[in-house]
Order: structure tokens, then C-alpha cells, then sequence
């Protein structure tokens, strides 16, 4: 398969701190690769150089083999880069239809899509999204970020702080996810990055330190240890 | 009962011109995080271009037509520096908070000293439509016309703006917007478009507090548009910054509060300056009880 997104050596800084340092990994088109790490380490920070929210101080981003390095954010958003960020970032005080009509892009909003995925968003249209639970709200961040045809999806820990039931639902959305598009995902669950991940990069310090299937990685419980600090038998 | 009635409602015009300059001043710093100390110079620039355009509008009758056609130069003129500032000086400085400051606070000094070298300290008249300068008596009250105006003017802006922010899509880019700018643009909008369409607003609506200054004190200076600009100031910080229904109460209240405390305390022996006290002692029980203001929202804007 061929590299969809091509992260080359990149640094970010944030004041004082080298964040990355150096990071490089590949992307293919198609499935899921899961971006692993202990807390720190910098996945967020990758995820959102790659978005340009963290302004790589050195480096090249390449979407489909273009540079998007310099590009503005909204620039690299239209170029087909769909983000569910960390802290699922609603609009709290919009509700959860404006929610939705802000992330209308080009006018072909795949609303169909948004609801076999999430059908039980149609009754809370017009609720505030800041008053929806945290689960609902990651519903509403993911279906953000699926109402436009993207080429690549980057999605940041979606299931951090969700009751298991909420967190096999996630799950079983972002199945169907890959089936439609490349995803990125940083993800602390190990269970679920087995379930959906194809390969896998682990980063640590900055850097990145292994890249290859998925599988293979978790099924060495040493590696596990190592790079990530758990056991791999987390569900 | 008639004086109080005179109060209220000459209060409410006050008010009704706080609520033009804070308006833009509250959307400006709710969106983009710029307290734009330069908004005094659209309040003058629409102040002074009115005046201008009424003297090269002369030979034009009736007056009124004259009178409308020369403040909707006037605003036009607000509202086109209000962009080229955005577009020329704030642009560049975005996250650079100190230098917006310096440059926004230099702005207006230089606005304020290039109208007085231009057309001198002195007042201007503003020549207005005589119903303007009449009254009208209610309850016994000799109202004067232009009150009216000032409170209809601030009605139509409120509910123009809130349909905007409502109804449309930059309305909704911009509601995002003041909550997450960063989250805005990370769904693929160009926020700075919206950036300067808030603040070019934010200039029509500066620069029509200009005219319907000159209106109610009328005349015109050069420092008018910074004395207004004070309590503009002060009703965004009551109601709350990127607030419009808590910049529209505020302004009511520090209007009303200026005209009663300066004719009841005049009225038991108290200065002229009562006013303008007991209205930063309103802004010292507002932060100390609700420091985001009455109807303050807390903005993310890392990014």
C-alpha cells in the first residue's frame, strides 16, 4: 500500500519544551494505524502538527505526496483532513444540529452517514452539546468529523474517560469508519487498538521507536512493557 | 415623575450609544481576543466624516435627506477603516497580545491628534433635522427627539446582530468561534474571514455611535470618540466579554445609573463627577461578585 500521509522528521516545540523530536512515520491509505505511546510522549502533539495547531519548528508533512507542512490549518482541514481532538472540543453553547452545520464543508454533508452511525443523535438536535454526557459528546465530535468526505481521519483518544459499554459503541463506529477512510488513531486501549488496528507506531520521548503490525506488537508482552508501561491484556 | 421620566429615557439614549461601541468591542475580543483600543477612532472618523459630508452635501434639500445621506458616508467611512485596520495592522499581530495593545492604543492617539490638527480642538455644530433638536412632550416631559433615535438606532443594531449571529453562517462560524477558535479552524473554516467581517461590523456600528454622538451632544471633538470609548470599556467588562445580551443590559445600566446619579446627587450637593463614580463603583460590585460580568463566556482560543 502506498503512504497516504508522510510525516518526516519533524520538530515541535512548545516554549521551552522539544516536544518532537524529529518524528518520522508513514501512513498507508486504507485501515487504521494506531499512534501508541505513554502519556507525554507526544502523540497529541503529532496529531496536531499534522493539523498545523502545533507549528512544526522542522520538517515535511505530505498529504497523498503534497506538502502541507506550511500549510494554514483550514488549508490542510480542505485538503481532506478530518480531527477529533482529545477533549472532543463541542461547541458547548451551539447545539448539537449547529454543531454539525458548522462542520459543513463543499455542501455534500454526509448526513446519512452521521445516522446510522449515531441514530440517537437526531433526538438531541436542538440540546446544547454542552449539556450532553461526555459519550454523547464524542458522538457529536466524531460525527464532526465524519459529515465531510475526508481522505485521512485523525482522532485522539476517543474513548478516554467512557464507561466500557460506551467505549465498545466507539469502537464499533470506528470499524465502520475504516471501512470508508484512513484513520489515525491514538488510542490508550489497548483491547480496542487490537480490535481495529492494522500497524502501529509507538512513540516515546519525542521520538518515534517502533513501527510495524499491530498484532505482532501487542502480542509481545516485553514490547508492551516496554514502550508502553501496561500489560497487553487490556480490554 | 416628569424628571425621572427625562432621566430614564435620556439614560436609555446614553446607553443606547454604549451599546453601539461595546457591541463591536465585545464581538471583536469574544472572536478574535483583540481588545481593540483604536475603536474610539472609528466613533470619530464616522463623528468627523458626517460632519464633513453634511458641509459637502450644502446645496442638497431637505436637510433630512442631506442629514441621512451624510451619516451613511459616515459609516461607510467607519466601517472601510475599521477593515483596512484589521486587514493592515491586527492581522499581522494575531496571539501577539502586547503589540495589538501598543499598536491599537497608538491608533487611536494618532486618529485623535490628526483630527485636531486637521480641523482644530474645537466643537464642531452637527447642523441636523430640526425634529431632531425638537421635543416631545410625554407625562409631562420634554424629551428630546434624537433620544428616540439613539434607542431606536441600538434596538435595530441588537436585533440585526443577534439575527446575524443566529441565522446566518458566519453568525454560526462566529458563535463557534468566541467558544474555540482553534477548533474552528481544525473544521477546515478560514476564521480570519470571519475576523474581518466582525471587525468591520464592529466599525459600522462605532462609527454610527459617532453620528448619533454628535446628535446627542450636538457637536463634534476630537477626543468624544475616547471619552465614549471609557465606558464602552466598562460595559463590556459588566457584561461580559463576547456577550451581546449582557453588553445590551449593561449598557442600560450604566446609562440610566450616569443620568440618575448625576441629577440626584447635584440634587443633594454632590460634584459632577458623581456620575461617572458610581459608575466604576457598579464595575467594582460586578467584578467583585461576578468577575466574567453579568453574562461573561470563557473562550478557548489555544491553537
Amino acid at each position: 500500500m502506498s503512504a497516504l500521509l508522510d510525516v518526516r522528521d519533524v520538530h515541535v516545540y512548545l516554549g521551552q519544551s522539544h516536544v518532537l523530536q524529529g518524528v518520522s512515520f508513514s501512513v498507508p491509505e486504507g485501515g487504521v494505524t494506531a499512534l501508541l505511546g505513554r502519556n507525554g510522549v507526544g502523540k497529541t502533539t503529532t496529531l496536531r502538527a499534522i493539523m498545523g495547531l502545533a507549528p512544526a519548528g522542522a520538517g515535511r508533512i505530505a498529504l497523498a505526496g503534497e506538502d502541507v507542512s506550511q500549510l494554514a490549518t483550514h488549508r490542510i482541514v480542505q485538503r481532506g483532513v478530518g480531527y477529533v481532538p482529545e477533549d472532543r472540543d463541542v461547541f458547548a453553547g451551539l447545539t448539537v444540529e449547529e454543531n454539525l452545520r458548522v462542520a459543513e464543508r463543499n455542501g455534500s454533508a454526509r448526513y446519512d452517514l452521521v445516522w446510522e452511525l449515531f441514530p440517537m443523535l437526531k433526538g438531541h438536535l436542538d440540546q446544547r452539546a454542552g449539556t450532553l454526557s461526555g459519550g454523547e459528546q464524542q458522538m457529536v465530535a466524531i460525527a464532526r468529523a465524519l459529515l465531510n468526505d475526508n481522505q485521512v481521519l485523525l482522532i485522539d483518544e476517543p474513548t478516554k474517560g467512557l464507561a466500557p459499554n460506551l467505549v465498545t459503541e466507539v469502537a464499533r463506529v470506528l470499524e465502520r469508519v475504516a471501512e470508508l477512510t484512513t484513520v489515525l488513531l491514538v488510542e490508550q486501549n489497548l483491547g480496542v487498538v487490537r480490535a481495529l488496528a492494522g500497524d502501529a507506531i509507538v512513540l516515546d520521548q519525542g521520538r518515534v521507536v517502533h513501527s510495524g503490525p499491530a498484532r505482532a506488537l501487542l502480542e509481545d508482552q516485553a514490547q508492551v512493557r516496554r514502550f508502553l508501561g501496561v500489560s497487553g491484556a487490556g480490554s | 415623575m416628569s424628571t425621572f421620566l427625562l432621566l430614564t429615557i435620556t439614560g436609555l439614549g446614553l446607553g443606547a450609544m454604549y451599546f453601539l461601541i461595546a457591541s463591536g468591542l465585545s464581538l471583536i475580543y469574544g472572536l478574535m481576543g483583540v481588545l481593540n483600543f483604536a475603536h474610539g477612532a472609528f466613533i470619530t472618523i464616522g463623528a468627523y466624516a458626517t460632519w464633513r459630508f453634511m458641509e459637502a452635501f450644502a446645496g442638497l434639500d431637505p436637510l433630512v435627506v442631506r442629514f441621512l445621506l451624510a451619516a451613511a458616508c459616515g459609516v461607510a467611512f467607519g466601517a472601510a477603516f475599521a477593515a483596512i485596520v484589521e486587514l493592515v495592522l491586527i492581522r499581522p499581530l494575531y496571539e501577539r497580545h502586547i503589540e495589538q495593545v501598543l499598536v491599537t492604543v497608538g491608533l487611536g492617539l494618532a486618529v485623535t491628534a490628526l483630527t485636531e490638527a486637521i480641523w482644530t480642538p474645537t466643537q464642531k455644530l452637527f447642523v441636523m433635522p430640526h425634529w431632531l433638536v425638537d421635543t416631545t412632550t410625554i407625562g409631562g416631559a420634554r424629551i428630546p427627539n434624537d433620544r428616540w433615535v439613539e434607542i431606536s438606532a441600538a434596538a435595530i443594531v441588537l436585533v440585526a446582530l443577534l439575527s446575524f449571529l443566529r441565522f446566518t453562517r458566519y453568525g454560526l462560524i462566529v458563535r463557534a468561534g468566541v467558544e474555540n477558535r482553534a477548533m474552528v479552524t481544525a473544521l477546515g473554516i478560514d476564521v480570519q474571514k470571519a475576523f474581518t467581517l466582525v471587525f468591520t461590523i464592529g466599525g459600522v456600528a462605532a462609527a454610527l455611535a459617532g453620528v448619533l454622538s454628535g446628535v446627542y451632544f450636538g457637536s463634534v471633538d476630537p477626543l468624544q470618540g475616547t471619552r465614549l470609548l471609557i465606558f464602552a470599556f466598562i460595559v463590556v467588562v459588566i457584561g461580559g466579554l463576547g456577550s451581546l445580551g449582557g453588553c445590551a443590559v449593561a449598557s442600560v445600566a450604566v446609562g440610566l445609573l450616569q443620568q440618575y446619579a448625576n441629577y440626584y446627587g447635584s440634587q443633594h450637593g454632590a460634584g459632577s463627577g458623581i456620575g461617572d463614580l458610581s459608575v466604576m463603583l457598579l464595575l467594582a460590585v460586578v467584578l467583585l461578585v461576578r468577575p466574567a460580568g453579568l453574562a461573561g463566556v470563557t473562550a478557548t482560543r489555544a491553537g
